[in-house]
C-alpha cells in the first residue's frame, strides 16, 4: 500500500523526467505596437513571402495595423493585383520540392502551431531565426540549432551575417551583415511580432471584446441573483 | 406526474383562445406541466446539481454553433493551390473571412471541452449521492449511452480540421480497432473508407458528426429526461421525497420546477458563461488543452508527429489502453489495451447493480466507500495528466497502478458498500 501511495504522489515528478529540453529565448510583445508590426510585415512581404505563402492573409486585412489600402498597395503588395487577395506566392509546389526538399510551408498560423511546452510560437520563432549557422555538411550551405537541418537556407544572412558554431556548440558572429546584433534581434523580434498578429489577427478586438462580455454577465449576475433570492424566499 | 387530463380553458383573450385550441389538439399544458411548473423537485440542490442544465445549454451551443460551421466549412482533403488541404484551409477562412467566425468556431471548440467539464461533474455528482440507484437505473444507463455518444461525437469532430493531431489522432483510434481478431483489419478499412485515413475518412467523420450521433444524442438526452421525470430527481440527501406528500398528492419536500429552479439555474448559466468566456475570449487554445498547437500544422500524412496525444478529455482512457503491455492467453497487448479501454467506460452501466449500500449518498454512508471514491478520483485524474504524456517505464507502471485501482473500484464494490458503516437516512431532506 505504500509503495502504491508514494508512485501516486510522485506521478506528477515523473513529467520532468523525461523529454528533450529546448532553449527559447523570449520574444517581445509587439501585439500592441503598430510601427513593429507594419515594420514586420515589410520585412515579410520582402524575404519570406517568395517562398512562404501567407494564403488565408488578406492584404487589405493589415488596414488593422493602422495603414491605408493605397499605403498597402504602394507598399506591400508585389504578388498580388487587388488588395483583397490573399498573400500567395508564384513559385510552384513541385518545384519547391524539388530545390528545397520540402515545399515551404504556408506561414499564417505558424506563430500558433510552433507554441509548445518550452514556449509561444513567438518564442520559437524568434530563437528559430536567430540560430541559423554554417555548416558546409548541408546542401544550403546552412544549419539551425532549433530546427536541425532544417532544409531553408538563411534568408535573413544578408542583415545577419554569418554565424559559426564554436567547439563548445555556441554560436558566434563570424562575419558581421548588414545590421548590428542587436538591431537584428530587433527587426526580428518586430517580424515575429507580425507573424504572431497574422496569425490571429482578431486576437486583440477578441480580448476587448472579452472584457465586454464579462462587463455584461457580471450585471446579469446581480440581476439573476436577486431574481433568485425574490423566488426563493418563501421557500424554507 | 400532474393530472394531463385537464385541458386549457381560455380567459377569453386572443392568447387565451389560440392556446385553448392548441391544447384540444396537442399536450401542450401536459407537457408544461410534467416537465416544468408541476414537476417537483427536492428543494436541497445544492451546486452539484447545475451541471445538468447546463450539460443541455452546452448541447444547444453545440448545435446552434455547429449549424453555421458547417455552412462554411469543407470536408475535402484535397489540397488547394497553395498545398493547405480544402478542409484545413477553411476553418481559417471561417476564423479570417466569415462575420464572427472567430468566435462562433471558439465556441464550438472550446464547447467540447466545456461538454466534458460538465458532463465530467455531472456523472460524479450521480456517484456521490447515488443518482444511478433503483428507481434511476434507466435515468443512468441513457446517461451513460449520452457519454459514449458524446465520446463518439468529440472524436470524429476533432478530424475535421485536418489539422496534424486530427489526422495521427484518427489513425491511432481507428487502427485500435484492427487489433481485434478476424475481423480486425477489414474492420477498420470499413471505418476509414480506405486503408489509411484520407478524404473518405473525413467525409463519413462529418456525415456522422453532423447528424448521426447528434441525432442519437438527442433522442437519447430525451429519454434521459423523461425517465428522469417519471421517477423524480434524486437530492443530496438521496432520500425519495415521494414517500412523504401533503393532501394534495405534492411531496412535502419537492417544490415546482418551474420557477423555482428555472430561475435559480440561471444564476448557475450566467456564472458558467462567465468561465466560458474567459476562455473563449482570453485563451481560446487553453493553453494546448483545448486546441493541440500541433493542430495548427495541416495533416501530412508522410509525416509522424513525434508525440501523439488525445485532447484533455480522452486521456484517462487513453492511459488505460497504454497500460496492457503484456501478450496475455495468446492475445495481443494492444487488443487487452482496447479491451480495458472499452471496459473502463461500459463498467458504468453496471453501476446501479454493484453498489449495495443501504444509504444512496455520500452523506450518510461510511469511510470505506468514501476512501474508495477519493482514491477512484485520483487515479482517475493521475491517469489523465499521464495520458497527455509519452511513455516511459515508470509512468506506464504508475498507469498499470492505477488502472488496477479504476477497475477495482468497481469489482470490489459490492463487498465494500455491503461492509461499510453506514448513517441511517432522514424522513426529510436537509436544508437550512
Amino acid at each position: 500500500m505504500k509503495k502504491i501511495l508514494i508512485a501516486l504522489l510522485s506521478a506528477p515528478l515523473l513529467a520532468f523526467a523525461a523529454g528533450a529540453e529546448l532553449h527559447l529565448d523570449k520574444a517581445p510583445d509587439h501585439s500592441r505596437d503598430f510601427a513593429a508590426l507594419q515594420h514586420g510585415a515589410k520585412i515579410f512581404v520582402n524575404y519570406c513571402l517568395n517562398c512562404h505563402s501567407a494564403s488565408y492573409m488578406r492584404y487589405n486585412r493589415l488596414t488593422d495595423l493602422g495603414l491605408s489600402e493605397a499605403q498597402i498597395k504602394d507598399n506591400l503588395m508585389f504578388a498580388a493585383d487587388k488588395v483583397g487577395e490573399t498573400m500567395t506566392i508564384a513559385m510552384k509546389r513541385a518545384d519547391a520540392k524539388a530545390w528545397f526538399g520540402a515545399a515551404p510551408p504556408d506561414l499564417t498560423v505558424i506563430a500558433r502551431a510552433r507554441s509548445s511546452e518550452f514556449g509561444s510560437g513567438s518564442d520559437w520563432l524568434y530563437t528559430y531565426l536567430r540560430s541559423f549557422y554554417r555548416d558546409d555538411e548541408r546542401p544550403t550551405g546552412w544549419n539551425n540549432t532549433v530546427f536541425p537541418n532544417v532544409g531553408m537556407p538563411h534568408a535573413l544572412w544578408e542583415l545577419q551575417g554569418d554565424q559559426v558554431m564554436g567547439a563548445d556548440h555556441k554560436l558566434t558572429l563570424a562575419k558581421p551583415g548588414m545590421l548590428k546584433p542587436e538591431e537584428y534581434d530587433a527587426m526580428v523580434g518586430n517580424l515575429v511580432g507580425y507573424l504572431a498578429y497574422m496569425g490571429e489577427p482578431m486576437a486583440e478586438f477578441r480580448k476587448q471584446l472579452g472584457v465586454v462580455v464579462l462587463i455584461a454577465l457580471a450585471v446579469l449576475f446581480v440581476f439573476a441573483f436577486a431574481l433568485k433570492r425574490e423566488y426563493w424566499k418563501d421557500i424554507h | 406526474m400532474a393530472s394531463a387530463s385537464e385541458k386549457y380553458k381560455s380567459d377569453g383573450s386572443v392568447a387565451g383562445n389560440l392556446l385553448e385550441w392548441v391544447d384540444a389538439r396537442f399536450p401542450a399544458m401536459a407537457l408544461w406541466n410534467d416537465h416544468l411548473a408541476k414537476y417537483y423537485a427536492p428543494k436541497n440542490f445544492n451546486f452539484w446539481y447545475f451541471f445538468g442544465s447546463l450539460a443541455l445549454l452546452v448541447l444547444v451551443n453545440q448545435i446552434v454553433t455547429g449549424i453555421f460551421l458547417t455552412m462554411h466549412f469543407k470536408p475535402d482533403a484535397a489540397l488547394n493551390a497553395s498545398g493547405v488541404p480544402v478542409a484545413f484551409a477553411s476553418v481559417e477562412y471561417i476564423m479570417r473571412d466569415v462575420p464572427w467566425g472567430w468566435l462562433i468556431r471558439y465556441m464550438h471548440s472550446t464547447g467540447a471541452s466545456a461538454f466534458f467539464i460538465v458532463v465530467y461533474l455531472h456523472m460524479f455528482r450521480g456517484m456521490i449521492y447515488g443518482s444511478y440507484r433503483k428507481p434511476r437505473e434507466l435515468v443512468w444507463i441513457f446517461g451513460v449511452l449520452i457519454f459514449l455518444c458524446l465520446m463518439a461525437e468529440a472524436f470524429f469532430g476533432y478530424l475535421l480540421p485536418w489539422g496534424q493531431m486530427s489526422y495521427w489522432g484518427a489513425q491511432v483510434i481507428v487502427n485500435l480497432f484492427s487489433a481485434i481478431p478476424l475481423i480486425g483489419p477489414d474492420l477498420s478499412v470499413l471505418i476509414r473508407g480506405d486503408f489509411v485515413v484520407g478524404d473518405a475518412t473525413l467525409n463519413r467523420f462529418f456525415s456522422f458528426h453532423v447528424i448521426a450521433v447528434p441525432f442519437a444524442l438527442a433522442g437519447l438526452v430525451v429519454a434521459h429526461l423523461i425517465a428522469l421525470h417519471e421517477v423524480g430527481s434524486n437530492n443530496p440527501d438521496g432520500v425519495e421525497i415521494k414517500r412523504l406528500k401533503d393532501d394534495k398528492g405534492i411531496p412535502l419536500d419537492g417544490i415546482p420546477f418551474h420557477p423555482y429552479y428555472t430561475v435559480k439555474d440561471i444564476v448557475g448559466v450566467v456564472v458558467f458563461l462567465m468561465a466560458f468566456s474567459v476562455i473563449v475570449f482570453f485563451m481560446p487554445e487553453g493553453g494546448g488543452y483545448f486546441l493541440e498547437f500541433n493542430n495548427f500544422f495541416p495533416a501530412d500524412p508522410l509525416q509522424t508527429p513525434p508525440h501523439i496525444a488525445p485532447v484533455w478529455y480522452f486521456t484517462p482512457y487513453y492511459s488505460i489502453l497504454r497500460a496492457n503491455t503484456v501478450n496475455f492467453f495468446w492475445l495481443d497487448a494492444k487488443l487487452w489495451g482496447v479491451i480495458f479501454m472499452g471496459l473502463g467506460v461500459m463498467v458504468f452501466f453496471l453501476l446501479p447493480w454493484l453498489d449495495r449500500s443501504p444509504v444512496k449518498s455520500i452523506r450518510y454512508r461510511g469511510p470505506i466507500f468514501k476512501g474508495a471514491l477519493a482514491i477512484f478520483l485520483v487515479c482517475f485524474f493521475i491517469l489523465g495528466y499521464l495520458g497527455m504524456l509519452a511513455p516511459t517505464p515508470g509512468r506506464t507502471l504508475v498507469s498499470q497502478i492505477c488502472t488496477i485501482i479504476y477497475f477495482a473500484f468497481f469489482a470490489l464494490m459490492p463487498i465494500y458498500t455491503k461492509l461499510d458503516k453506514c448513517q441511517p437516512e432522514p424522513d426529510r431532506v436537509t436544508f437550512k
